[in-house]
């Protein structure tokens, strides 16, 4: 189930992770202040776009060779199916994109520890990324201009983890704590696993049929 | 005296009871309207705090609480539709999703020329604005994802499926002013009473009442299209045309 044979294909969502994030000092300038202030949304950010660039694939092969389908009739239950697409999703993009985050967190100057806590919202942030990116790849699964339409359908429902995900940076950085934002953070990601492979699940028989 | 509400389910049915109600419905929102934009502008007395602009509150709050309860009847419409596989709810959910998305923006626009002259700015980003305007989004997207689909009976559960999702948002919303402090200032009519003036009070219901009835006119028209469209190979729909 895991899609990572293809090297070029993954990293390319984790180069435009770098490359979006990089944008933003060469578009605002590069006084150190104002980037510290950007730094946390701009990395979140960039990790919404990454996610949605990588989630197209993330079954359209598998639907196109008829994998899918066949994955589908077997006896397993296809939430399994939905959360284990979800899982493979988050391996491929979440965790590379996890590594890389200190590095644009040293682009940003950003402190040490709000890295850590950066990185920290990411680790919690990004598997809830993967788990309602899969259910907008199940619903857009194979229709004309799916990517677009993706964004368009995901992208409101990735705003409370941008919200907190940045907001626990922000307050770590304003000299609180942000163990509200990353508690939040972690009943989101609690909630949407709980939810968010059955509605997939639920989908991919939709789009499949 | 019990009504067969399987009888009223089958779309054909439903074409002519709809045909008799559009008129009843369109008639009473067009009468509301004009009664409320009477009392809005006229009886209502000028507010102590906020002097005559306040006057918009007559759009906007009545366009805000359309916005989140069509919603909340397009994801009711959905899950029964998901649920019982019954083509009509589908349908009904189709229909109601552009006069709510209409009520999204029409709530977001009067909110914004309200703003202005009492908060000094367009826009800010606090709870309940940014929530509505997520809200805007999810109409959009739904509105979205049923247009690429070009088979019926798959765009209908997906875009019930993506409803369902979205409606988490509308809660939220609805208690942002609660949990938040925010800009936008807290609800004036509670369950235990209101802290309003029975004119403007009335003025707000009865604008409220006729944005309901408008909805309804408008979705039932809307839906009657969705049918003719859809059962246009059934013999019912071909005596009709007469073709």
């Amino acid at each position: 189930m895991l899609a990572a044979r293809r090297r070029g294909d993954w990293l390319t969502s984790q180069f435009f992770f770098v490359m979006v994030a990089s944008m933003f000092p060469l578009g605002i300038g590069p006084d150190p202040n104002t980037l510290r202030m950007i730094g946390p949304g701009v990395v979140w950010v960039s990790a919404l776009l990454a996610s949605l660039l990588s989630l197209p694939r993330l079954l359209a092969e598998d639907f196109r060779d008829g994998s899918l389908e066949q994955m589908l009739l077997t006896p397993q239950p296809a939430v399994l199916l939905a959360l284990g697409k979800s899982l493979a999703h988050w391996l491929i993009y979440g965790v590379p994109l996890l590594l890389i985050s200190p590095i644009l967190g040293i682009q940003f100057s950003l402190p040490a520890e709000a890295i850590a806590i950066l990185m920290l919202s990411l680790l919690i942030g990004t598997p809830i990324l993967s788990l309602l990116g899969s259910v907008g790849a199940a619903l857009t699964l194979g229709l004309r201009g799916s990517g677009v339409l993706l964004t368009l359908l995901i992208l409101p429902l990735y705003v409370p983890v941008l919200i907190f995900g940045a907001g626990a940076v922000d307050a770590i950085m304003a000299g609180t704590s942000a163990e509200s934002h990353l508690s939040l953070l972690g009943a989101i990601l609690v909630s949407t696993l709980l939810v968010a492979p059955w509605i997939a699940a639920a989908a991919l028989k939709v789009s499949i049929e | 005296m019990a009504i067969n509400l399987y009888y009223y389910a089958s779309p054909a049915t439903f074409y002519q009871l709809s045909g008799k109600l559009i008129p009843w419905f369109g008639w009473s929102a067009a009468i509301l309207t004009l009664i409320g934009l009477y009392i809005s502008f006229f009886v209502a007395p000028t507010d102590f705090q906020q002097g005559e602009a306040y006057r918009i509150i007559f759009i906007h709050v009545p366009a805000a609480w359309m916005s989140m309860f069509i919603y909340l009847v397009m994801a009711f419409w959905g899950a029964i539709g998901l649920a019982f596989k019954t083509r009509l709810s589908f349908m009904m959910s189709r229909a109601l999703a552009p006069t709510g998305a209409l009520f999204t923006f029409v709530a977001l626009w009067t909110g914004a020329l309200w703003g202005k002259p009492m908060w000094g700015a367009w826009w800010v980003w606090d709870a309940r604005l940014t929530s509505e305007l997520i809200l805007l989004f999810l109409y959009i997207g739904i509105m979205a994802l049923w247009a690429a689909i070009d088979d019926p009976q798959r765009g209908d559960r997906a875009g019930a499926l993506l409803t369902l999702v979205g409606a988490i948002n509308v809660p939220i919303i609805y208690f942002s002013v609660k949990w938040w402090n925010t800009l936008h200032q807290g609800a004036s009519i509670k369950p235990s009473g209101t802290s309003m003036h029975e004119a403007m009070l009335a003025g707000m219901l009865i604008m409220a009442f006729a944005a309901w009835f408008y909805t309804i006119a408008v979705a039932l028209y809307r839906v009657r299209t969705l049918i003719i469209e859809r059962e246009r190979n059934s013999e019912w729909v071909k005596a009709l045309t007469g073709k």
